[in-house]
């Protein structure tokens, strides 16, 4: 989202410095335009982005008015409580919390891993030159373009107990009922509908691998195996680590397959979202806006950890890879040319 | 009215996640502050409802536009699903939004919209009331207060199989539940009753569970919450009721399936000849009637009042009410319209098009309505013995709370003592803490 690639540093670097006052004065200059073309973006971020999240931080210290009991009426003002309703979610209802929070980690670790799997197959299937390629193509996106609360109905039948899953199995389980086999189903309908999304990164990943170094690869003797970890895994590692980071943040806020599929306020399923979603439509506010900052700092937190520790480029500036310094030495020795 | 422009902003704001929406909530006083309201103000409404699945909705309202030109009628419609009805009706009452004029209430909603002033005190004398059957026209009340005027009911039922219990020498609809149970085992010695369950009712973890534990507590002479907004669920009446669903569970006149069952699960069964009792809505009856072979029952099925511990049960109550928005504009029509709108006349159209629970005594009498809809009379004792869902403003948590527990009962997680013990807790506290 944030490309703005160091929009200052280039035409510093081209110009001469033969005046340095002037190149100063030139810099300024370039940088105020930069900053102006740069604004309308940052406008739009802060609206969209700063400005709720400031928001709901500070919702988050507010309580939920009460009820006369002489008028019946609600009082009018919501109270300031401060940290209270943070205080409530590890404490009162510190239980469900964690078991949210547990449910939340667990199924974005098993869902992303598996679509990870299931996806590179894909797109190394996409990305084969055969017959029928493009009707392949397009099955395997299918899922991908099916809204999520509609893939959570069609799943809803199949996990039914007269459906379709039970009949394969040929066994009875009530897969909507607390117990594993509820995360299970969340766990499978998830897969089937985000693993083309990962599948799409990476095959786009793919198309950009030289052909000549498989050539070469082949030359030297290297198996199937041996080219798939040591030439197609870590070219394609830059777009399947913005793939997995994506669907991580994606599935943090898991919301509507588990419920839809299995149902609001189901232990073996709830996440995080359902907590603040269940607050928000109880009409209260301030303990909603809690459980949406618990999860903002987490899915934050999460982010922070991929960056750093994994150097998914998402950013684009400095993500100090191997292929990016490749890439640099590249560009620069095109440029000296 | 404001520009489109207005409310398109308002819109936008509000899916903001939601976030961006919470700012614009700061509650103030409203036109009902300082004594009743006026209601004044003619020109141009809003109408704002579920989806209009039948269309006689639109047929209504533009029989209104004919006549009142200078104070037509938009209708607004939300999506079937409650939830996000209520949703959006709140959102435009915390923005103070004159979008939205007359809203279809569920008989749910009512104490919640009056206590936090979203809908307006209505002038009960302006109202047919008496006319009304009585438990439907409590559902639009709050403190003494008529805050909605019934449009709509609905009622639970029994559904049975006629020819079955014909066959198997029985001459009438159980009454009490040991009745049901008893009349199961003789239907099921019959060939014809292989494989098949006895009863089933909506018992997956949604309100229809509430719907239909309450149903069960107050059938066995207890209640879930009195007319103070009190719970009473840790009484030996209430332990009666929910034994009864869980022991049904352990000896299978329920089967274990219907734990995920919502109304159309128990329909679909029923209509197959899977199912000799089924407890739904009226809804269900035209649908199961359906002579083109999609139900195998066609014919050979009526409906009676749900069964009770030592007699005749007592059903819970649906349906939908007429509210007027605290924020809006042209109130004089509102009244007007809600009147017209909820009248005899409109139900009885309403009706002749889609199944349903008018609120009008006269209708459940109308030979032509009895014989499209042969229910009618029975749906009419299901409602004089029903009893209102609990009618707390803080709804949305003790239909949480009874789901919880009752599921877990349910289930086998918990003793239903255990079970009703938590309940009561969680009840007393929610209660305190309004």
């Amino acid at each position: 989202m944030v490309t703005t690639q160091n929009p200052a540093a280039p035409p510093a670097l081209s110009l001469p410095a033969r005046h340095p006052q002037r190149r100063a004065r030139a810099t300024s200059g370039s940088g105020r335009l930069a900053a102006l073309l740069v604004s309308p973006t940052l406008l739009v971020l802060a609206v969209v982005v700063l400005y709720p999240t400031i928001v709901a931080l500070k919702d988050s210290l507010f309580g939920t008015p009460g009820l006369n009991p002489k008028t019946g009426f609600v009082n009018e003002t919501d109270p300031f409580v401060g940290l209270q309703n943070y205080g409530a979610i590890f404490g009162a209802a510190g239980a469900r919390f964690w078991n949210a929070f547990w449910n939340t980690t667990f199924l974005t670790g098993t869902t992303v891993a598996l679509e990870t799997v299931i996806g590179i197959a894909m797109a190394l299937i996409m990305h084969r030159a055969f017959q029928g390629r493009a009707l392949v193509r397009a099955s395997i996106l299918v899922p991908w373009a099916i809204p999520t609360a509609v893939s959570g109905l069609l799943w809803r039948w199949i996990f039914n107990s007269n459906g379709v899953a039970n009949a394969l199995t040929g066994q009875h389980i009530l897969w909507t009922t607390e117990g594993f086999h509820a995360k299970l189903a969340v766990i499978i309908a998830d897969v089937w509908k985000t693993a083309p999304f990962i599948g799409l990164l990476v095959l786009a990943g793919l198309q950009v691998i030289d052909k000549e170094v498989y050539e070469a690869a082949r030359i030297d003797g290297a198996g199937a195996l041996r080219q798939f970890w040591n030439i197609t895994l870590p070219l394609v590692k830059p777009a399947l680590l913005v793939a997995v980071l994506f669907r991580t943040l994606d599935a943090l806020r898991m919301f509507d397959l588990p419920y839809i599929l299995i149902g609001a306020q189901k232990t073996s399923v709830e996440t995080l979202s359902m907590l603040a979603q269940d607050q928000a439509a109880n009409v209260r506010f301030g303990p909603a806006a809690a459980y949406a900052v618990i999860l903002f700092v987490y899915v934050f937190l999460i982010a922070l950890a991929f960056v750093r520790l994994l150097g998914a480029d998402v950013v684009g500036d400095d993500g100090p890879t191997p292929l990016r310094r490749r890439w640099r030495a590249h560009r620069r020795t095109k440029v000296a040319a | 009215m404001k520009s489109r422009t207005t409310r398109a902003l308002q819109g936008a704001g509000a899916a903001f996640a939601g976030l961006a929406a919470l700012a614009a909530c700061g509650p103030n006083g409203t036109a009902a502050v300082g004594g009743r309201p006026t209601f004044e103000g003619r020109g141009p409404i809003t109408y704002v409802g579920g989806k209009d699945a039948s269309g006689s909705v639109q047929a209504v309202i533009d029989r209104w536009n004919k006549r009142h030109p200078e104070e037509k009628v938009t209708f607004v419609q939300l999506p079937t699903d409650p939830d996000a009805q209520r949703q959006q009706m709140i959102q435009n009452a915390q923005t103070k939004s004159d979008a939205y004029t007359v809203l279809a209430l569920d008989a749910v909603w009512t104490s919640e919209f009056a206590a936090h002033r979203w809908v307006d005190r209505l002038p009960e004398e302006r109202f047919p009331l008496r006319q009304m059957l009585k438990p439907i026209v409590e559902t639009g009340k709050y403190r003494g207060g008529l805050y909605a005027l019934p449009m709509s009911s609905d009622g639970g039922m029994l559904y049975y199989r006629t020819d079955l219990l014909k066959k198997a020498g029985i001459a009438r609809p159980p009454a009490t539940w040991a009745e049901m149970k008893a009349d199961c085992a003789k239907v099921k010695r019959l060939p014809q009753a292989r494989g098949m369950s006895c009863y089933a009712g909506q018992f997956q973890k949604y309100e229809g569970l509430t719907v239909n534990f309450a149903e069960a507590v107050n059938s066995a002479g207890g209640e879930v919450t009195d007319a103070k907004g009190i719970p009473h669920v840790d009484t030996p009446q209430a332990k009666r009721g929910l034994d009864f669903l869980v022991n049904s569970f352990k000896d299978g006149t329920i089967p274990k399936d219907a734990v995920t069952y919502q109304e159309e699960d128990g329909r679909r069964d029923f209509q197959a000849g899977k199912l000799i009792f089924l407890r739904n809505w009226p809804y269900a009856y035209p649908l199961m009637a359906q002579k083109d072979g999609s139900s195998k029952v066609a014919g050979h099925f009526r409906a009676a009042p749900l069964p009770g511990l030592n007699g005749p049960g007592s059903s819970s109550l649906g349906g939908h009410n007429l509210a007027l928005s605290a924020s809006a504009e042209n109130k004089a029509t509102a009244i007007d319209f809600m009147k017209f709108f909820a009248g005899q006349d409109v139900q009885r159209f309403t009706l002749s098009r889609a199944p349903g629970a008018p609120t009008y005594d006269a209708l459940y009498k109308d030979p032509k309505l009895v014989k499209q809809y042969p229910y009618l009379p029975t749906l009419k004792q299901s409602i004089l013995h029903a009893v209102p869902r609990p009618r707390v403003f803080r709804y949305g948590d003790v239909t949480a709370a009874i789901q919880q527990q009752a599921y877990a009962a349910l289930t086998g997680s918990t003793s239903s003592t255990q079970a009703l013990k938590d309940l009561q807790q969680t009840l007393r506290q929610q209660s305190a803490g309004e």
